[in-house]
Parts: structure tokens; sequence; C-alpha cells
């Protein structure tokens, strides 16, 4: 996985001129733009205090959540190219594996809607896995992990929780973009693969 | 540098999924109108977004917010075939339904209901939640934006037979996917970077 190459396109396996290529061409600033996201969130032109690393970091954690084997895969392949140690990569893989549920769950705030309320689990870092990720990514995966399964938990106490990790305001705003883009970029993936090896009877594939 | 966590005035939160227009109200600090950059500006895109403090928080990272809201533009508004605006705009609320964001659900069910003409059924997805009655087709959108929204996704082959059964070419059902998806990305930074309150104008 290349920066350059469409992410997307190369994850649902659309060759230039399959049916899905058609498709993605009829909405083509949502293709430009899907991507140009992609790279201001892990190839931005001034990366700033949040490196790149803890931005693939973040980038396999989140794809591991998902069970989107191929696309934390990729993630992965791109954390090693930043130069993240065998314990680092270790701990991402053991995070996702202690933190794996499924959502979405949560609750509102009290009242009418208290009813739908859904239990599910809080994630902490386990404090052997801590050590390895270092306090600002531990807190980063903990927030990434409510914002995959349980959105509607998040309260100003998850922010300031990162603030007290030294995550400044800026950066909270780029690590929220970056979990929440990859929440569409893995849909649109998972949905994609779907339509592409499900065909509408009597379309030829090329 | 003490960035903190904003103390939000004393409002009244909404009690439950609506189609009325609400506020939100930023936990974290936007950027102040005076002081953004030429390129802050620019990553609104629209101007009339400098007084959202939705987007002056997210123009904090203006490379990011730009290419969401190009990508959020192609998806609901090109009017190129495809899935109609008040279909892509159901997908859009029955994902923030699912998700429990009220805000997101507001606003995307006030576009179903204003293109649709169908008040009473986006009324209904908002009162019942995702597994109301609306009718062979809207079910199957719902269905499809439902299953592409848990996590782990569970959106099969038996999703697409049921969009293509309801009447949707493959060019409606990638729209169906991509307005699901997107709000997958605009339901937890709503959800996560701030909060709703009733308007005060609001009977």
């Amino acid at each position: 996985m290349t920066t350059d190459a469409d992410v997307i396109d190369t994850l649902v396996g659309i060759t230039p001129g399959s049916p899905l290529d058609a498709i993605r061409a009829r909405r083509p600033e949502a293709r430009a733009h899907a991507q140009a996201t992609y790279r201001a969130l892990f190839a931005p032109s001034a990366p700033g205090e949040l490196t790149t690393q803890e931005r693939f970091a973040v980038g396999v954690f989140v794809a591991g959540l998902h069970d989107a084997t191929a696309i934390a895969s990729a993630y992965a392949g791109r954390l090693t190219d930043r130069g993240a140690s065998a314990a680092l990569k270790d701990a991402v893989d053991a995070s996702i594996s202690e933190a794996r549920t499924r959502g979405p769950y949560g609750s509102y705030p009290a009242g009418p809607l208290s009813r739908e309320d859904t239990e599910g689990p809080v994630f902490r870092v386990a404090a052997s896995t801590r050590r390895a990720l270092g306090p600002r990514l531990a807190a980063a995966f903990e927030h990434a992990h409510m914002l995959v399964f349980h959105p509607r938990d998040a309260a100003p106490a998850a922010l300031q929780a990162l603030l007290d990790a030294g995550w400044s305001t800026t950066e909270i705003v780029t690590l929220s973009q970056i979990v929440a883009f990859l929440s569409f970029q893995i849909r649109v993936i998972a949905g994609l693969r779907v339509l592409a090896a499900h065909p509408a009877p009597g379309e030829a594939t090329p | 540098m003490s960035d903190t966590v904003q103390t939000v005035p004393a409002h009244t939160a909404p009690a439950a999924f609506t189609r009325a227009q609400l506020e939100w109200l930023p936990w974290l600090e936007p950027l102040a109108v005076d002081a953004m950059t030429e390129r802050h500006r620019a990553s609104l895109v629209d101007a009339a977004r400098v007084k959202s403090p939705y987007f002056r928080l997210l123009a904090r990272d203006p490379d990011a917010l730009e290419a969401r809201t190009r990508t959020d533009k192609d998806i609901f508004y090109n009017p190129d075939a495809g899935l109609p605006r008040a279909e892509r705009e159901l997908a859009a609320a029955a994902t923030s339904r699912f998700n429990g964001c009220v805000y997101c659900a507001s606003v995307h069910a006030r576009h179903a209901a204003t293109y649709s003409k169908r008040e009473a059924d986006v009324q209904r997805l908002l009162d019942a939640g995702v597994t109301a009655d609306l009718g062979e087709r809207w079910n199957a959108i719902v269905a499809a934006s439902v299953a592409l929204t848990a996590t782990p996704s569970t959106f099969g082959p038996e999703h697409v037979e049921r969009l293509r059964g309801a009447g949707l070419d493959d060019l409606a059902i990638a729209d169906v996917i991509h307005a699901a998806a997107f709000f997958n990305w605009a339901n937890r930074l709503m959800l996560s970077l701030g909060e709703p309150a009733a308007t005060a104008t609001t009977a």
C-alpha cells in the first residue's frame, strides 16, 4: 500500500474498466477526497506532534477492532515502514485481542431513551501493554475503542483523559478524525467488496 | 499550553430523537473567528460555516476537514442518477438512529422528510427505531445501513439482493453504502466532541 495508490480501490480490488470502477467514477469527488482525507491524516504535510507512527498504530488498532483483516494488514505494513519496534507492533496486536467486541452499544442521557441503553465493556489497556504503548497511545486506544464500539457513551471526561495523557486540543481533533474516517473507509471497503462479489444477474464481468 | 475541556452553558438536552432544529455545544475550544488563517477559512468550503462551532473546531485540522466536507457533498448532493436524495438522507438518518447520534439524526431526518414528503414514516424511524416498518424499499435501505453500521459489519449478499429486489441498481446500492459509511464518520465526531441542546426557541 503506497501513499498515492487509492486505498479503497486497492483493498476492494477495483481494476480499471471494472463495473465498480465505473460506479466509483460517477462520484469522482467522493472518490478523490476519501483518498485526500487518507493523505491528510496519514501522510500530512506537517504531522506536528502527532507522529505518523502513532497515526498508523491507531489505524491498525481500529481496523483490527472491525475484524477487517486485510485492511489491518495494510495499515500494519505502513506502521512497519515507519520504523515501529517489534514491541510496539506486539502491543498493538495484544490490544486488539483484548479490546475486540461488538457494537454499537452504550447509554443515553437519563430520560425516555434510557430504555434503549445497552451494556457493553469499557476498554482499559492492560498494564503490561501500556508500558510498550506509552501513555499517549494507551489513552488514544482507550478513546478509539469507545468511538468504534460505543460512541454514544462519549463525555467530556474522555477528552480530559486524552488531555491528561499529553494530547492537545488540535491533536484530539486529528485523532478523532482518524478513528471516524477509518470507520467510514472500512465500511466502504466492506460494502463495495460484497457488491463486487455479487454482480447483478446478466451483468458480465469483463 | 494548557488546553482544557470546555464547560457547556446550562441547556436542555433533547429527551428523544427529533426532527426539530437543535444546537450543538462543543466540549473542546473551536478556533476563534478572528484567529482563523486563510487556510482555516478555506477548509470550511462554505464560508457561512464560520458561524458553526462544530466546523470551527474541526478546522484545527484543515486538510482533514476540507477533504471530509468534499467527500460528504458528493455522496449526498451529486445529482447524477443513483439513489434519490431523500433515500441518501434516509440512510444517514437510519445510521445516526442506530449509533445513537441525536444531533445527526435530527438534521438528516429533517432532510429525508423534506425530500420524500413522508414525514410520518421518517418520524416512525425516529420514534420506534431502525426496526420500524417503513415499506419494503425503505426497510431494505434501513436494514442495509444498519448492517453496515454494526461493528464488525454484518452487511452481506442478502442485503445487496434485497436492495436489488426493491428496485435499486448498483450505483444506487453504492450510494446506500457510501451514505451509511459516511455517517459512521460524522456520528463519531458529533457524539464525541460535543453535545446537542434543544434550542431556546423550540416549544
